[in-house]
């Protein structure tokens, strides 16, 4: 953790790549900017949990003398506490640190179109496994999301994809009876 | 000897070939997953939890204990071989293990995790086997104000105690009972936080919330920060231990026992904190200091018997109380509830088969890794090298099959994606990920547990506080929250009074638990 190339420093990057937007890269000298994004969200969720927790009628009987509110209230209060102290925490100079992993370069920029590329193949392929169903679906949701990380054996890929929405559908839906729609492929699996 | 005799009998369920197949299946999932980079125990469960609910209660039990442990042992070859470790448990494992690996003893580095994590695994499950049945006849006691009491320790243990920012803890829990109260109310019937959406109205599947969390989140968050040039894996033969590497290891792993086990046990527990204390310990101890930091080899024995020894003591508290003290855990305790077992004291009454199959399941499966690990680890540690871009494709392949599972609806598979999102924001911002996946999953029983407290006391405030553990855990929970402040008076006190060094930075280690 701590002996990992201590002289990289983040905003030195010698190769600037195009995409770059530097909303998430590293902790920079005037502090971390970015998480008052997070505190913002944590705020909103805490007004949120308190003006739908009003909402409900507030219906206390001798068996339940607390009620469905109280609970959401309190989280909803909690959750403004601990976004103020979050925020002045940020002032301060407080950063989270960033999570490491055996695949994780800290010191490049976070990379946006990749990541954007996988939301969109995910949302695309999640909306196809009903009308075309879980292997064709399945497929092209690993295709695309090996092709969104940079793989470029496109034949290699969508046969991988292929063959595990296969081997999944086959042992799952068939197998287990595991609910996997078989969509327009139905009658030929 | 009562606890022996179900603990023979418990054996005899479990040496029945489909039994062992399970065992098996599960040793060898975990031990990959564990290997695998970006991978862990509880991503794992997350993603057989649909698969499983099929499957016999006991049978995916030992299944999932495999993975479980699998992912002990696979976690330490990772940290040996490639110096960064996958699982946060194993990050202690990685100071001296990479550093003997790179001084050309990697076969011992190997060997002494391997056979150390047996030793503590044997001698831990031996202790559960013994102290459960305790926690149990002291847990079928309390009430439900002990209980809440109990959970929201758990609760400020896993915000508080563990990481090094107390808000972003307290944040991230919160944020996770948010989660968990979506749904109708169980008492009322009526709709919270469900923004009248049907799909939400039987609330977020644990399924959606796991697989997000742990799976798309990783898988997201590696995407954003994918290193383009994998790390160099050094190469290894057969491990193997000389009669010195014996001699100096053996201590180191039953005092790494002794710290992981308890350690493992209480709320706020996990490996981290033991793994941790085991290092400091045989930095303090050992007859080679001037090894430290160059490839001690009790610097690899210690930690990685203290990490297997606390997978053993994390089952006590879950299978007595039902209280998960680490995200496998965690995870483990929603299969129950979805088999419509009820975790807590009279889990082992009421399924004695299940609790000591599992238990024997625990001896059989650390001997089968032990097989598996020693004289396959090189080709395990071949796992490091399958191409990144398939592996992350396979991951987001396999949670969008979990999440579709739960109810065939594209309406999971966008909320498994939202969560996703949360979990790459966690990650970056350095909030820990077991607060929120405890708030979950407890959420819904910590709040059983007030209106029952309140019911009791016909709404008097009074009848939270039960009896005497709910006074300590009250107690502690106070101490936990204002240790800051405490430690700051004890500091001016003291007279060298500096500045109060920020809030809650008491703990040196990462402890995310990575999935």
């Amino acid at each position: 953790m701590s002996d990992q190339t201590p002289g990289v420093t983040p905003d030195r990057d010698p190769d600037p790549s195009p995409d770059r937007t530097g909303a998430a890269g590293q902790a920079t000298t005037s502090g971390d900017r970015a998480q008052y994004g997070m505190c913002a969200a944590l705020a909103v969720l805490g007004i949120v949990l308190i003006v739908d927790a009003t909402r409900l009628a507030p219906m206390q009987t001798s068996n339940d003398p607390m009620g469905p509110r109280p609970v959401p209230i309190v989280l909803g209060i909690l959750m403004l506490v601990v976004a103020v102290l979050y925020a002045i925490d940020i002032r301060r100079g407080g950063v989270g640190a960033s999570d490491e992993g055996e695949d994780v370069d800290l010191t490049a920029r976070a990379d946006w179109k990749t990541v954007g590329l996988l939301l969109v193949v995910f949302g695309v392929s999640a909306a196809l496994i009903e009308p075309l169903g879980w292997v064709i679906a399945g497929s092209l949701l690993f295709w695309g999301c090996s092709f969104a990380l940079g793989n470029r054996h496109h034949i290699r890929g969508l046969l991988i994809g292929i063959a595990i929405s296969l081997i999944t559908f086959y042992a799952f839906a068939i197998g287990l009876g595991v609910n996997l729609p078989a969509g327009i492929l139905q009658g030929i699996l | 000897m009562d606890n022996l005799n179900n603990l023979i009998e418990g054996f005899g369920h479990i040496l029945t070939p489909i039994n062992l197949l399970y065992a098996f299946v599960g040793v060898t999932v975990g031990t990959a997953v564990g290997v695998l980079p970006g991978i862990g125990p509880a991503m794992t469960l997350a993603l057989l939890l649909p698969i499983t609910f099929g499957l016999d209660p006991t049978q995916a039990m030992i299944l999932f204990c495999g993975v479980f442990y699998g992912g002990m042992y696979g976690g330490s070859t990772t940290s040996i071989l490639l110096n960064t470790p996958g699982e946060s448990s194993s990050v202690v494992t990685a100071l001296e293990g990479n550093k003997m690996a790179k001084a050309g003893r990697a076969a011992q580095a190997l060997a002494t995790a391997a056979i150390g994590s047996f030793v503590a695994g044997t001698i831990a499950t031996l202790l559960l086997a013994f102290v459960m049945p305790q926690v149990v006849a002291f847990a079928i006691k309390l009430g439900s104000p002990d209980y809440l009491a109990i959970i929201m320790l758990a609760f400020v243990g896993a915000a508080a105690v563990l990481g090094s920012s107390r808000i972003r803890g307290f944040a991230s829990l919160l944020i996770g009972l948010a989660i968990g109260i979506v749904g109708i109310d169980r008492v009322t019937g009526q709709q919270r936080m469900t923004f009248d959406l049907p799909q939400l109205a039987d609330g977020i599947d644990i399924v959606v919330v796991a697989v997000g969390l742990f799976a798309v989140g990783e898988a997201l968050w590696v995407a954003a920060h994918l290193r383009r040039k994998a790390g160099s894996v050094i190469p290894v033969g057969k491990p193997w231990m000389g009669r010195e590497d014996w001699r100096r290891s053996w201590k180191p792993w039953l005092r790494g026992t002794a710290l992981g086990f308890p350690f493992g046990a209480i709320p706020a527990g996990g490996a981290e904190v033991p793994t941790f204390l085991s290092y400091v310990t045989e930095r303090k101890l050992t007859k080679h200091p001037e090894e430290f930091g160059k490839g001690a080899i009790e610097g690899v024995a210690g930690p990685e018997a203290a990490n297997n020894a606390s997978a053993a003591g994390t089952l006590v508290p879950l299978l007595a109380i039902g209280l998960p003290t680490n995200a496998t855990a965690a995870i483990m305790l929603s299969a129950l509830q979805g088999w419509g077992l009820d975790p807590g004291p009279l889990l082992i009454e009421k399924q004695p088969v299940l609790v000591w199959t599992l238990v024997a399941s625990l001896f059989v499966g650390n001997t089968m890794l032990l097989l598996l690990n020693l004289p396959l680890a090189p080709a395990w540690a071949k796992l490091l090298q399958i191409p990144r871009p398939y592996l992350y494709a396979g991951i987001l392949f396999f949670a969008a099959m979990g999440a579709w599972t739960v109810n065939g609806q594209a309406f999971d598979l966008y909320l498994l994606l939202a969560i996703g999102l949360l979990g790459f924001a966690i990650r970056r911002f350095g909030f820990p990920v077991l607060p929120l996946i405890i708030g979950v999953i407890l959420a819904p029983i910590a709040e059983l547990h007030l209106r029952r407290s309140l019911q009791l006391s016909h709404g008097d405030l009074s009848g939270l506080v039960g009896g005497p553990v709910s006074w300590v855990c009250y107690a502690v929970i106070a101490v936990a929250i204002l240790w800051p402040l405490i430690a700051r008076l004890i500091r001016t006190a003291g007279g060298n009074g500096g500045p109060g060094s920020g809030p809650g930075q008491h703990t040196t280690i990462s402890t995310e638990a990575s999935a």
